[in-house]
């Protein structure tokens, strides 16, 4: 790989006249942040595809998991039936769903949302159903025996209870998610995959299409992480 | 401590109350009959497995019944909707169950939000009961795992009484509390509840806590059937049957002293001497009292001594001792601790003393004998002391009163 020159350096006229030692970089498919600048405009659609995709199949598939959750917790029969379908769901090859859906959803954002969607629901769904089996049943039995409704109990003091073991899970969801969704272009989806292959030898694209990925997933994990505490102070008072 | 205001009560009344768990033939509460009058507390007591907390719990049906009936205030607890119903009983559990993601101040209000209560008077409640518990109000902030022990439970208690409920039901309150810090929980409650008298279902396995809180007792054994149900001190004398008898312990009869205290028993009449005075008045007087030796006073009547023989010899009173008059106890004396000093010292006889230190009368281990009423020919007089003392017993080893000194002894 040819020695990357500094930015501060860059002589006048780049842009029209064509250093050959640059040309050279891209000819050999390496890394070559001049080419990046140049062409960073190509990432920002696929990205904001990439953040769509992510966040809501995040949106969705937490809501689903967590509702199931709720019902598996309530009707306890229902948590080995449900654990079993999201595990089964989470086994199928990504890109084996992504192209067994093509026929039935075709090629779009259908079909890479529903796929997406499935793959969060074993970790939602079992964080969600562990949180609330953790909280301690001299809690429950207080709530009850003070005249909370079984709905009541649930929401107001199962469900923050569980909160670091859900949101925990929303993480794990989140950062799994912007990985899946980089094989989203298989069901025509776009995203940050669909320029990675497209290039797949060229280290420049490479490096660019998957740092974003890389800083989605994190981005996405702060945000979870901030979530958390603002809406659990009582667990930072503890520490205190 | 503050006033509390708008604190009533409520009779209950367990009939017949029978549990049975599906797939087991032994029932778990078997036709227990109760009454408990508004305002008093009734402890369930007995061993593991006796079913005490589960009758505790079909009160406010968190175990629902299987026959019978339990009347609060005279009606049926089984045309209520659960949740309803148990929004009116407090509830305190050992594990206290205080939610740790919500303030002491939003866990005390927990009852009357669910009541509707407008914002100003739960929080003006709140305020009330930290109060009452002795808690700061800055606490109203924090949150319970920032808390020690013994103010979790005190909060507990408070969050229970939040709604005002005119039955609580608490299952072993104070069982996970430290032995000291347990007493003192147990005081400031019976404090609390002179104040309040709140109808009081209280669960426990320990028959001193039983005895201590109960203003009724119901000891139940295995099978959930009620073997006693009286007065602790009624438990204590007479109990029914040798499960109630071994239950209560081999010590029953020191655990009634913990029930009396010396005011409650008729003192002897000691005969009270002062320096100077007449000996011949002195031994007439000694004639018809109860005991035969003289105790000296002060001006004030306050003890001095147990005079000697000698202190009589002459034609006035000396002051010649055989023995201080150690110990002394107070009127407000519980009869345990009376009869511990006197033990301690080695004694038969102590003087009970006022307020003001004066001299009210003579404690002896006879007259706390009579208010066991064990037969007073049971207990060994002063001379069987000294025969007993001569022949080298070892002093008080088994029997409380097997050994010791007569008193007044020679120093």
């Amino acid at each position: 790989m040819s020695a990357d020159p500094p930015l501060a350096q860059v002589p006048e006229g780049f842009f029209t006249e064509r250093d050959p030692e640059d040309l050279d970089c891209v000819a050999q498919g390496g890394f070559c942040p001049d080419w990046i600048l140049e062409n960073f405009d190509r990432y920002v659609d696929p990205f904001f595809q990439h953040v769509y995709l992510t966040v809501v199949s995040l949106a969705i598939g937490f809501a689903i998991a967590f509702a199931l959750g709720l019902l598996a917790h309530r009707q306890r029969w229902l948590t080995g039936p449900l654990t079993a379908i999201t595990s089964i769901l989470f086994t199928i090859p990504s890109i084996a769903l992504f192209l067994l859906l093509l026929p039935l959803t075709g090629r779009g954002n259908t079909t890479a949302l529903i796929a997406l969607v499935a793959y969060t629901q074993l970790i939602i769904f079992r964080n969600v159903t562990n949180g609330l089996r953790q909280v301690p049943s001299d809690i429950v039995d207080a709530a009850g025996g003070m005249g909370l409704t079984p709905m009541q109990t649930l929401l107001r003091v199962e469900v923050p209870m569980a909160l670091p073991e859900i949101l925990a899970g929303l993480r794990i969801a989140a950062s799994t998610t912007v990985g899946l969704a980089t094989l989203a272009f298989f069901a025509g989806a776009g995203g940050l995959g669909a320029e990675i292959e497209s290039q797949i030898n060229f280290k420049s694209n490479v490096v660019v299409a998957g740092g974003l990925a890389v800083l989605l997933a994190a981005a996405l994990d702060i945000a979870v992480l901030g979530l958390q505490r603002a809406l659990m102070p009582w667990r930072r008072a503890v520490a205190a | 401590m503050p006033r509390f205001v708008g604190s009533d009560a409520a009779s209950l009344e367990l009939r017949e109350l029978v549990k049975r768990y599906p797939g087991s033939d032994e029932p778990a509460v078997d036709k227990l009959s109760l009454e408990v009058p508004a305002g008093e507390i009734c402890v369930l007591v007995g061993p593991s497995g006796c079913g005490k907390t589960t009758a505790m719990r079909m009160v406010n049906r968190m175990i629902e019944i299987t026959e019978g009936d339990i009347l609060l205030d005279g009606s049926s607890v089984t045309g209520r909707s659960p949740a309803e119903l148990r929004r009116e009983i407090g509830y305190v559990i050992q594990q206290i169950g205080l939610f740790p993601h919500r303030t002491i101040g939003d866990n005390i209000a927990t009852v009357p939000r669910l009541l509707d209560w407008d914002k100003q008077r739960v929080s003006d409640r709140v305020d009330e009961l930290l109060e009452l518990i002795g808690l700061d109000a800055e606490m109203r902030e924090r949150y319970p795992a920032q808390l020690s022990g013994g103010q979790r439970q005190r909060v507990g208690v408070a969050r229970a009484l939040a709604g005002d409920p005119p039955l609580m039901l608490m299952d072993e309150p104070f069982g996970a509390i430290d032995p000291i810090n347990r007493e003192r929980l147990q005081n400031e409650f019976l404090r609390l509840q002179a104040e309040l008298r709140k109808t009081i279902v209280f669960v426990t396995h320990d028959i001193d806590e039983a005895i201590k809180m109960g203003d009724k007792i119901a000891v139940l054994r295995k099978g959930g059937k009620l073997a006693q149900f009286a007065s602790p001190a009624e438990l204590l004398m007479y109990p029914a049957d040798p499960f109630v008898e071994d239950f209560v312990g081999a010590d029953r009869a020191l655990k009634r002293l913990a029930l009396q205290r010396v005011r409650d028993i008729d003192l002897w009449k000691g005969v009270l001497c002062k320096k100077g005075e007449s000996t011949a008045e002195v031994r007439a007087r000694l004639a018809d009292a109860d005991l035969e030796f003289p105790l000296l006073v002060d001006d004030e009547g306050r003890p001095l001594g147990w005079l000697s023989e000698r202190g009589l010899a002459g034609e006035r009173v000396m002051a010649d001792l055989r023995s201080r008059a150690e110990p002394t106890v107070e009127m407000d004396d519980i009869l345990r601790d009376a009869l511990s000093d006197l033990l301690a010292h080695q004694t038969l006889y102590g003087p009970v003393l006022d307020d003001q230190g004066r001299v009210q009368g003579i404690l002896s281990l006879r007259a706390i004998a009579g208010a066991l009423n064990i037969r007073p020919e049971d207990v060994p007089d002063s001379a069987e002391f000294a025969a007993r003392r001569t022949s080298g017993d070892p002093p008080a080893a088994t029997s409380p009163v097997a050994s010791g000194t007569p008193p007044p002894s020679s120093s």
